[in-house]
């Protein structure tokens, strides 16, 4: 009995999107405002998406126990309140887009390992969401 | 296919216990869930049903008849309870939000009247929810 569970959590961070291969002229005309460079921020919100059965002694997919503090440690230690292309090794080859931010949390979370992986979801702002499956 | 979603709420006390558990292991497995005296939520149910709108009305499943399910089938069953001691289907399970939606799932799945039963997402917290789409979508 396969089931999912689903636990959101926040983090703000400060970004700047800004691609080398483009000359200043194209990094303004396709990334706009958040070309920005003295850089800008947000509040994040991520939903990670855990599948498995239940364990018939816990009754759980997986422990919020062990989960939690997994996520502090990969994820919000290191982008809570920290400026992404300056602090996260992989944002200084690549643009710290909410699509890039999404792959690198699933990359950061996929070896979490009380139970499977299926999904992680980044919203950006309210209105802005991006999902990543591996 | 179309899916509709109704959305519903209720209130409920549980708490997490194994008897198969010494006092200790219960502790360090369920942390502040282990509180013998239950704590509560104000849990948030979305229940999905799937299927082709009926050329008449034009409704995959008229959303009062599922309301009036969801009144008689969860809402009378769970709301303002202690899921452990007043939910005999909830009888040697512990109460967590993964098996209360496995069975919302048993207790609807039967009773659809029109459509398919696609999806039981419970939410114990905005921060926390489950999904389950039955037992044929997990093998």
């Amino acid at each position: 009995m396969k089931v999912y569970l689903s636990r959101r959590y926040t983090f703000a961070a400060s970004h700047r999107l800004h691609s080398p291969a483009f000359s200043e002229a194209e990094n303004l005309r396709v990334y706009g405002k958040c070309n920005n460079p003295y850089g800008h921020g947000h509040n994040y919100t991520i939903e990670v998406t855990l599948s498995g059965a239940v364990d018939p002694a816990t009754g759980m997919v997986a422990n919020l126990g062990d989960l939690d503090p997994f996520v502090q440690r990969h994820v919000l230690d290191a982008f809570d309140h920290r400026n992404l292309n300056e602090e996260v090794e992989a944002f200084r080859t690549k643009v710290p887009t909410t699509e890039n931010l999404c792959i690198e949390i699933f990359n950061r979370l996929r070896d979490f390992p009380k139970a499977h992986l299926e999904r992680v979801r980044v919203e950006e702002t309210s209105k802005n969401s991006f999902e990543y499956s591996g | 296919m179309v899916t509709i979603t109704r959305k519903i709420e209720f209130a409920a006390s549980h708490l997490y216990h194994n008897p198969a558990f010494s006092a200790e292991e219960n502790r360090r497995v369920f942390g502040k869930c282990n509180n013998p005296h239950g704590h509560g939520h104000n849990y948030t149910l979305e229940v999905t049903i799937a299927g082709e709108p009926d050329p008449r009305t034009g409704m995959v499943l008229d959303l009062t008849d599922l309301k009036d399910l969801l009144e008689r089938e969860v809402m009378r069953r769970m709301d303002h309870r202690f899921l452990n001691h007043e939910v005999p289907e909830l009888k040697g399970l512990i109460p967590t939000c993964e098996n209360i939606a496995i069975v919302i799932w048993k207790l609807l799945q039967p009773t659809i009247p029109q459509g398919r039963l696609h999806r039981v997402r419970l939410y114990e917290s905005p921060d926390l929810f489950a999904d389950y789409y039955g037992e044929e979508a997990s093998s």
